[in-house]
């Protein structure tokens, strides 16, 4: 026998009194309290998410955007379908047999006790047919969602939609459960967040028969749904609507941005879409069809499509001239109507002769800016070509091309600016002069430019030396708190002493020069043509401006695809959106006829 | 000679029966948790209850092998079974895959295996051997040591996989040491210590501890001030401040998910949709199921998915739902005749590794009814641990059985050698 036997009695009766202690709080609340009686008529629990509204969408002049409308989704839960007049029921929701076998086997595939989607939005009178006998139907029941809604048809892309949140991101992302909406794209992607609100959960008792028996506990378990916050985007939907009227029947981007804050008043992709299309039931179906549309509409070419610049770059490539004390405004160099190199000729358009800075952007001379590239590359300064050239690339990057501009709009891709390395893997290290890549002077060759890229080097010139980063975004609810990052001045490397005498070559391209022929009665503006060389068919059309000359208001930036000379679409279009913009009509008979032109326009797309 | 089948001889008609009898409830419990209409095939894998079927059968052929294997062999090979336990502890913390925040399985196809279930009997087996040695006496500071560090050594392991709820059960081990002659002052101390963590997560560190001076001091003023005396207050008082201070320390460090169930537990935050969810909903299940109950395969509560996990640490709410008081008292008063009866039979056991085996398969096996039925009732915090034989899964009803069924072959053995 052991020292400490007795201590048996000890443990023992430990173990019987927690057994008590079990007992007595088992007798206390199944036998005695009632509180948890509930279930004294098999009372069941239903959980009803409450889905806040999202918040709306309004122009910069209140104009709405986007709205929701109310849409009915009925749910079930397999395990309560009870005693269902399966032949009624189908006849009600119009749904052959079959099709209510396959929903509901996906259903309880689902989970049997867990409520999901039956049928997404029902119709106005399905919903209305339904509601009456919906008592009859066990284990079914109608949870009222919101639809968006895009009553002006404009700004497709920008705006974005809103659709069903995948798989993969609800598992990331407890918030969302399966069948949730979330913005997709544009604004509703980027202000999610704000957008969204906060679900509410209300906890229902019902009956077997499914019948609400009132809330559980007096809804001490409800949250509340709280709605969305309001946008108030910083797009101008005349100048949207307009500038979308203008480019039908054509291909290509335009973005607006208002150089004092870069709010971004326009983005344009053409052809576009009507936003109602991807909304509700229809949204998958529209989808693939859109996909499938010519010309791409799905495609946002005002932020991820980038083409080579053209002349519109000589500007910048200037500006860095003067910045590196190679270029003055009285540099004189000799046009005899192209810039040879050994067997090689970068044409010009015409015999300048000789001809100085001011004079070089009016008439756009390409062997002007030639001499200017290679005596930037070439400068003595530096030991090689690559060092040269790198530093003529690090300036470039200054000015938002190549790079990210960190917009709030989804998808905006960096464009090209090709670096070192690339040429070193192209022509080999060592085996390229500046001479060999002196068309990126005028444009050309590997550069890459989006509109809004384009548009955002037009509020450089216009605040002569710094950009803010172009955002859509205006006032989320009723504050601004958002904007604090959109309030940071970007420098270039360049100056600021240096912009006048482009801001005065480009006051005399629309006076005088390339881009006469879309002059606006009243206003002085700047701008700069230019042509994309495409290798598939006719170049593209470009143009940059910014308005009026003094306190500008609008920076523009506009491509139209194959639309040839920079002065034959993408000037006159432009020149039409910043006078509808900063004169709110057309005013002289001239400008309603180039109007006309431009909106009838149509230029036809080549085969590819 | 031993004849055939003479491995089932002299085994505890008490014990088998009521081993047999709970793994059946459970299963009959875990069926009706999830039972549905398109799943009726009691054989149906992709089911829990088809699952569990599996492991049930598997762990009956366990049970034999542990009656096969010799009477010797679990003495001799106590160590041994504690290294390749401590050894797989270890593993699964490298190879392991995490589940939920926790990486304490090995994942074999459709089944899991958690090591740390296995290190209940490993850990027992050990300090059986241990303590059982003739030269050991548990007044010894080295004995004491020694037995900790051969508890603190799964526990921590354990702790690193995450699986605190599986760690406290170790601390279960202070019954058998007590039995064993460890000091009662220290098992009351202990409860002290319980008491004392509840109390600082409940009020402020340094309210506390002035409490607790103010009371050292009345004590001073009271008490004869001999060296002694002064020795246990003062003892006491740093002792109390230590306890206050790691437990503050070790709040600080918990998750936030932890650190709220804790909370809700102890009344200082709401939150009736998730820690609080889970009790309140388990109340309202066990609380409907009423004197005796709605029935088998009736209740709507746990069938509705509205107790979650209810098949594995929250069984107990299908038992309390359809049983009623009547079934929910079966149960508890059998597992109270199942821990009464192994403390019987290991008091009339010669050897001393029997007997302390036999206390560490009582005290596991009540930690786990404490803490689980205690949850599911609303008076214990919400640390997820299995019920014993009850809840689904297949390492725990292993560990269980392994750890029983030695226990049941030890016993036996002793009437076969006295024979
Ligand atoms: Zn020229």
């Amino acid at each position: 026998m052991n020292r400490f036997s007795d201590r048996k009695f000890v443990i023992a009766a430990i173990f019987i009194f927690i057994g008590v202690v079990f007992l007595l709080r088992l007798f206390y609340i199944q036998v005695l309290d009632d509180d948890y009686k509930l279930s004294a008529n098999n009372n069941v629990l239903r959980y009803v998410t409450q889905y806040p509204a999202r918040g709306l969408i309004y122009d910069r002049d209140g104009e709405l955007l986007v709205y929701n409308e109310a849409a009915y989704d009925l749910m079930v839960t397999p395990r309560q379908v009870k005693d269902l007049d399966t032949q009624n029921f189908c006849t009600t929701l119009g749904i052959t047999k079959e099709v209510f076998i396959k929903k509901m086997k996906a259903a309880r595939n689902y989970s049997p006790y867990k409520e999901s989607i039956f049928e997404k939005q029902l119709s106005a009178e399905t919903y209305a047919t339904l509601q009456e006998k919906l008592y009859s139907f066990h284990g079914f029941y109608v949870q009222s969602r919101t639809l968006r809604k895009y009553p002006g048809l404009i700004a497709a892309h920008t705006l974005g939609y809103v659709g069903e949140v995948s798989e993969k991101y609800t598992q990331e992302n407890p918030y969302y459960k399966s069948g949730d909406y979330i913005g997709i794209s544009g604004v509703e992607k980027s202000y999610e967040k704000e957008l969204r609100g906060k679900k509410g959960l209300s906890v229902m008792m019902v009956d077997v028969f499914n019948r609400p028996k009132g809330k559980f506990n007096n809804g001490e378990y409800d949250t509340l749904a709280v709605t969305g916050q309001n946008l108030v985007t910083a797009l101008s939907a005349k100048l949207q609507r307009y500038g979308e009227q203008l480019m039908q029947g054509k291909t290509g981007g335009i973005v607006a941005i208002e150089p004092s804050t870069g709010e971004i008043l326009a983005a344009i992709s053409a052809p576009s879409y009507n936003p109602n299309l991807l909304v509700g039931r229809e949204r998958s179906k529209n989808y693939g069809m859109l996909l499938q549309t010519e010309g791409l509409p799905l495609f946002n070419r005002a932020l991820m499509a980038y083409y080579p610049p053209g002349s519109t770059f000589k500007l910048i490539n200037d500006l860095i001239g003067q910045q590196e004390g190679v270029l003055t405004p009285n540099t004189s160099y000799y046009c005899d109507g192209g810039y040879h190199m050994g067997r090689q000729t970068v044409k010009c358009d015409a015999r300048h002769n000789s001809i100085q800075l001011r004079a070089a952007v009016q008439h756009s001379c390409n062997t002007y800016h030639c001499y200017v590239f290679r005596s930037i590359v070439d400068n003595k300064k530096y030991k090689s070509t690559e060092e040269g050239y790198q530093v003529w690339r690090n300036h470039v990057l200054t000015f938002g091309i190549g790079v990210r501009l960190y917009s709030d709009l989804p998808q905006e891709l960096k464009g090209m600016v090709p670096s070192v390395q690339y040429y070193d893997k192209y022509f080999g290290k060592g085996r390229w002069r500046s001479s060999t890549v002196v068309s990126l002077s005028i444009g050309q060759g590997e550069l890459g430019i989006t509109p809004l890229q384009m548009a955002n080097t037009m509020c450089i010139i216009a605040n002569r030396g710094y950009y803010y980063t172009p955002h859509i975004i205006k006032k989320v609810g009723k504050e601004n708190l958002h904007l604090s990052k959109f309030k940071e001045k970007h420098y270039t490397d360049i100056d600021p002493k240096y912009y006048d005498v482009m801001i005065d070559g480009m006051q005399d391209v629309v006076d005088i020069g390339t881009a006469a022929g879309s002059k606006i009665k009243g206003i002085t503006f700047c701008g700069k043509t230019g042509t994309a060389q495409n290798p598939h068919g006719k170049d593209h059309s470009l143009f940059v401006a910014f308005a009026p000359r003094e306190n500008p208001k609008i920076a523009i930036g506009i491509m139209v695809e194959n639309g040839g000379w920079g002065a034959s679409w993408a000037a006159p279009i432009a020149s039409l959106m910043i006078e509808k913009y900063l004169n709110d009509s057309i005013a002289t008979p001239a400008r309603h006829a180039l109007e006309k032109r431009m909106l009838e326009g149509v230029i036809i797309m080549p085969k590819k | 000679m031993r004849e055939q089948g003479g491995i089932f001889k002299n085994l505890d008609p008490v014990l088998v029966a009521l081993y047999v009898l709970m793994v059946i409830m459970g299963w009959l419990n875990i069926y009706a948790s999830v039972f549905n209409d398109e799943h009726q095939s009691i054989f149906d894998f992709s089911q829990k209850y088809g699952k569990q079927m599996l492991w049930i059968c598997t762990a009956f052929l366990l049970a034999i092998i542990v009656l096969i294997i010799d009477g010797n062999f679990y003495s001799a090979f106590s160590y041994p079974v504690y290294g390749i336990s401590i050894i797989s502890l270890i593993l699964v913390l490298f190879i392991g895959k995490e589940i939920s925040g926790s990486k304490s399985w090995f994942r074999v196809g459709e089944f899991g295996i958690q090591p740390a279930e296995f290190a209940k009997f490993a850990a027992n087996m050990a300090l059986a051997k241990y303590l059982s040695n003739i030269n050991i006496k548990m007044t010894d500071a080295r004995t004491k040591i020694i037995s900790v560090a051969l508890i603190l050594l799964p526990i921590l392991l354990i702790v690193l996989e995450n699986e605190t709820g599986c760690a406290l059960v170790f601390f279960a081990f202070i019954l058998v040491l007590y039995r064993e002659g460890l000091s009662g002052n220290i098992l009351l101390l202990g409860t002290a210590a319980a008491i004392l963590f509840v109390l600082a997560l409940l009020i402020n560190k340094f309210i506390l501890i002035g409490i607790i001076a103010g009371v050292a001091l009345l004590l001073l003023l009271i008490v004869r001030r001999n060296r002694q005396n002064l020795a246990i207050i003062f003892g006491a008082l740093f002792f109390a401040s230590a306890t206050i201070y790691s437990v503050d320390y070790a709040f600080s460090h918990l998750e936030p998910h932890q650190k709220k169930r804790i909370n809700v537990f102890l009344g200082k935050e709401t939150d009736k949709k998730k820690a609080g969810y889970n009790v309140n909903q388990s109340l309202i299940a066990i609380g409907s199921g009423g004197l005796s109950g709605k029935g088998y395969l009736q209740g709507t509560q746990t069938k509705y998915d509205f107790v979650p996990e209810q098949s594995t640490d929250f069984i107990f709410c299908t038992v309390g739902e359809e049983w009623g008081f009547v079934g929910s008292s079966v149960v508890i008063i059998l597992f109270i005749i199942l821990l009464l009866r192994i403390i019987f039979i290991a008091e009339r056991q010669r050897s001393s590794y029997t007997r302390i085996y036999g206390y560490g398969v009582a005290s596991i096996l009540f930690f786990h009814l404490l803490v689980n039925i205690g949850m599911t009732i609303g008076l214990a915090p919400v640390i997820g641990i299995p019920l014993p034989f009850f809840s689904y899964g297949g390492s725990s009803l292993w560990s269980f059985t392994i750890l029983l069924f030695i226990f049941i072959k030890m016993d036996a053995y002793r009437l076969q050698v006295l024979r």
